[in-house]
C-alpha cells in the first residue's frame, strides 16, 4: 500500500520536474497578479504566516533535514532577526531592505556562536543547548529594557517601501514581497543542498565518523550549517516583524520552535515542498477547525501522534526516483577517469537524493 | 543578608522538588536516549489529579497516594500506546520527540478543556501544614520543609530501587546495553513501562509539593518546570540519579538567587544559562558518564 502511494508521489514529481520552469512562470505570474485581486485582511494575515514559517522551516531544514542536527530554539533565531530589523527601522531609521540584510547576518552571527559549542556536544545535548539558548534570548528581550522595551515590545513597525509605492496588507504588497522571499530562499536552499557543501552536510547526517573519515571537515560543515540556518530564519523573523504593527518577546516562545520544528517533520524532512506544505498545513489547521474550538489543540497533538507513528518521513516526503544530478564538470572528470557516467546515473535512478 | 538565605532556603526545597521531576527525564533519557516532553504535562496532570481528589474531600494524603498511582499510569499508557509501536518500528529518534510533544499537547489541552478543568489558574491546597519558623528576620514555610523532606526521602527510596533490587539491576542493565540486555533475559519493554511509571510517579509527587507550596495551578505550567528540571537533570549528568539531586539543587538555588537580585523575569532561564555554561564546561554533565562511540 504504502509501495504504491510512493510510486504514485514519484510520477508526481518527475511531471513536476519536467515542466519545473511552467511552474516558475506561473509562480511569477502569481506575483504579478496578487495586487489586483481583493484579498481580505484576514486572509491576507493566514497567506504571509505560511510564507513566513515556510521560510522559517527552510532554514530549520538546512540544519535538521541536511545535516541531522536538531534545533529546538529556532524561535530564538527568529526573534533575533524579528528584533534587529525592527529596532533598526525604529530606533535608527534604517531603510527596510538594509535592515532584512542586517537582521539576516546578525543572526547569521549568532548562529556561528551558536554552532560553536556543537563541536563539543553531540546528539540530544545539543538540542538542549539550542532549547536554552531560545529561553536566554526571550529572557535577554524582556529584560534588556532600554533597547529592546522590555516586555511591552517593539510598536509602530513602518511597511516597507519599494521604489516609492508602500508595500502593505492591503495592496497585497506583502505578499507579493513574500511570495519573492519564498522563492529566494527555496531556490537557495535547493543550491546549498546539490553544491558541495550540502552534499557534506547530508554525509555528516547519514554518517558523522564515516564523513569524518571520508576527510570531510565535520566541524566546519556543522557550523556552516548553523550559520546558513540562522540567517534564513533571521531572514523570515525580519520580514515577521513588518508584517506586524508591533512584536513583543512573548511571540518567540517554545511553542513556536516547535511549531517550526512541526513544519519539517510534518512536510517532510530534507525537501523544500515539504516546508511549504507543511507551513500551510499547521497554519490553516487553526483556521480550518475552528469548528472544534477548543478541542482544536488535542487533535493536533493527536495528528502529530498518528503522523509520527504511520508517515514518520513527513507527507511530502519520500525517496526521489530522479536521476541523481551531476554537474558537467564531474561527468567530464567521471569521463576522464575510463568509466562513463552512464551507470552511476542509472545506480542514481535507484539510490538518489530527492530532487526540488 | 537574610534574602540571600532566604533565597538560599527557598531554592534548595525548590530543587529538591525539581530533583524529583528531573530523576523521570534522567531515567528515560538514560534508557531510550529520548528528551521526554510530556513529561512536565503529566507533572501538571498529577498536579490536577491531586486538585481533583483534594476537592472531592478524599484528605490531602489519599489524594496524592491516588494522583501517583494515575500519573505513573498515565506515564506507562502513553509509552506503550504511543511509543512502544515506534521501537518496533525502528523509527528515527525525532520521530520519538515528535510524539512525545503531541502527547504532552494531549494532555494540556484536555486538562485545559472548559468540561475538564479550565485553562484559569486554581487555587491548589496549601502544604504549609504547620505553620512558619521565624529565624531573625527569616521565614522558613512549613511547606518548603515538607517539601525538602518528602522530595529527599522518594530520592532515597529511589536510589534503593535503581541500585538495589533486581528490577533496577535491569533498568541499569538495559541504560548500558539493550540489545545485552535482551540477549540475557531481560525483559526490556518491561523494563521501559517501569521507568515510565516510576518517572510519572515522582512527576506527581513533585507536582503536589511545589503546587502545594505556590498555592496555583495552571494546565500549562508544566511545560517550563517541566524544562527546567530536565536542564536539572542535564546539569547533573542524565542518568544518574544524585547527579540529578544535585543538578536540581544547582538550577533551585540559582534561579531564586537570580530572582532575587536580577528580577523575575531572570528567573525561568536561569536554569539554562547554568546548563549552557556547565554543558560546555563538562559535555557529559557533573556527574555524566563520558559515553564511547564505537564503530
Amino acid at each position: 500500500m504504502e509501495k504504491k502511494s510512493n510510486r504514485v508521489l514519484s510520477a508526481i514529481e518527475s511531471v513536476c520536474y519536467k515542466f519545473r520552469y511552467l511552474f516558475l512562470i506561473l509562480y511569477v505570474a502569481l506575483m504579478v497578479i496578487v495586487p489586483f485581486l481583493d484579498i481580505k485582511l484576514v486572509h491576507a494575515q493566514v497567506i504571509i504566516l505560511i510564507g513566513v514559517y515556510a521560510m522559517l522551516g527552510m532554514g530549520l531544514n538546512v540544519l535538521i533535514g541536511y545535516t541531522g542536527l536538531v534545533s529546538l530554539g529556532h524561535a530564538g533565531f527568529y526573534a533575533i532577526g524579528a528584533y534587529t530589523c525592527a529596532l533598526l527601522e525604529t530606533k535608527l531609521g534604517v531603510n527596510f531592505w538594509l535592515a532584512l540584510v542586517a537582521s539576516g547576518v546578525l543572526t547569521a552571527f549568532i548562529g556561528f556562536l551558536l554552532g560553536l559549542p556543537s563541536l563539543r556536544l553531540s546528539g540530544s545535548y545539543l538540542s538542549i543547548v539550542t532549547l536554552g539558548f531560545c529561553e536566554i534570548v526571550t529572557m535577554i528581550l524582556k529584560q534588556w529594557e532600554s533597547v529592546t522595551n522590555g516586555n511591552y515590545g517593539v510598536r509602530n513597525i513602518k511597511q516597507p517601501v519599494f521604489f516609492g509605492i508602500k508595500l502593505d496588507m492591503y495592496n497585497g504588497g506583502l505578499i507579493v514581497l513574500m511570495l519573492v522571499l519564498c522563492l529566494i530562499v527555496g531556490v537557495a536552499s535547493l543550491a546549498i543542498r546539490n553544491s558541495n557543501a550540502g552534499r557534506a552536510f547530508r554525509a555528516i547526517k547519514d554518517d558523522e565518523l564515516a564523513a569524518n573519515m571520508m576527510g570531510i571537515h565535520v566541524s566546519r560543515y556543522k557550523i556552516m550549517s548553523f550559520v546558513i540556518s540562522a540567517f534564513i530564519t533571521g531572514i523570515a523573523g525580519g520580514f515577521y516583524c513588518v508584517t506586524r504593527n508591533y512584536i513583543e518577546p512573548g511571540s518567540f516562545n517554545f511553542d513556536v520552535s516547535i511549531l517550526i520544528l512541526s513544519v519539517v517533520i510534518i512536510g517532510g524532512l530534507g525537501t523544500i515542498r515539504g516546508m511549504v506544505f507543511g507551513a500551510a498545513i499547521l497554519q490553516l489547521f487553526p483556521q480550518v477547525f475552528r469548528f472544534l474550538d477548543e478541542w482544536r489543540y488535542v487533535v493536533y497533538g493527536l495528528l502529530l501522534i498518528v503522523m509520527m507513528r504511520f508517515r514518520p518521513q513527513g507527507l511530502l516526503g519520500w525517496q526521489s526516483t530522479q536521476p541523481y544530478h551531476l554537474s558537467k564538470k564531474t561527468k567530464q572528470i567521471l569521463e576522464a577517469d575510463g568509466g562513463t557516467s552512464e551507470p552511476l546515473e542509472a545506480a542514481g535512478k535507484t539510490e538518489g537524493g530527492s530532487e526540488q | 543578608m537574610s534574602a540571600f538565605v532566604g533565597s538560599v532556603i527557598n531554592g534548595i526545597a525548590l530543587g529538591m522538588a525539581y530533583a524529583l521531576i528531573a530523576v523521570g527525564y534522567s531515567l528515560v533519557f538514560g534508557i531510550l536516549r529520548l528528551i521526554n516532553f510530556a513529561h512536565g504535562s503529566i507533572y501538571a496532570f498529577g498536579a490536577y489529579m491531586v486538585f481533583l481528589f483534594v476537592t472531592l474531600k478524599l484528605g490531602f494524603l489519599p489524594a496524592i497516594i491516588v494522583s501517583v498511582i494515575l500519573s505513573g499510569l498515565l506515564a506507562f499508557l502513553m509509552d506503550k500506546v504511543t511509543l512502544e509501536p515506534l521501537r518496533k518500528k525502528g523509527s528515527d529518534t525525532i520521530a520519538y520527540l515528535i510524539t512525545t510533544v503531541g502527547v504532552s499537547f494531549v494532555i494540556t489541552n484536555v486538562l485545559s478543556l472548559e468540561a475538564v478543568f479550565g485553562s484559569q489558574r486554581r487555587l491548589f491546597p496549601s502544604t504549609n501544614l504547620f505553620g512558619s519558623i521565624r529565624i531573625g528576620n527569616l521565614t522558613i514555610q512549613s511547606s518548603q520543609i515538607i517539601m525538602f523532606v518528602a522530595a529527599l526521602i522518594l530520592m532515597l527510596i529511589m536510589t534503593y530501587v535503581v541500585n538495589k533490587t533486581k528490577m533496577g539491576l535491569s533498568m541499569r542493565a538495559v541504560e548500558q546495553n539493550g540489545r545485552a540486555a535482551r540477549l540475557v533475559g531481560v525483559n526490556v519493554n518491561r523494563v521501559i513501562s517501569f521507568t515510565f511509571f516510576l518517572g510519572g510517579a515522582s512527576a506527581a509527587i513533585a507536582g503536589a509539593l511545589i503546587n502545594g507550596y505556590y498555592q496555583s495551578i495552571s494546565p500549562t505550567m508544566g511545560t517550563t518546570i517541566g524544562l527546567k528540571a530536565f536542564a536539572a537533570a542535564v546539569v547533573g549528568g542524565i542518568g544518574v540519579l544524585h547527579g540529578s539531586v544535585v543538578g536540581g539543587l544547582v538550577v533551585g538555588v540559582g534561579e531564586c538567587i537570580a530572582a532575587q537580585y536580577l528580577g523575575s523575569n531572570v528567573r525561568d532561564p536561569m536554569a539554562f544559562v547554568i546548563l549552557i555554561i556547565i554543558l560546555i564546561i563538562k559535555p557529559n554533565g557533573l556527574f555524566g558518564k563520558k559515553g564511547i562511540t564505537k564503530v
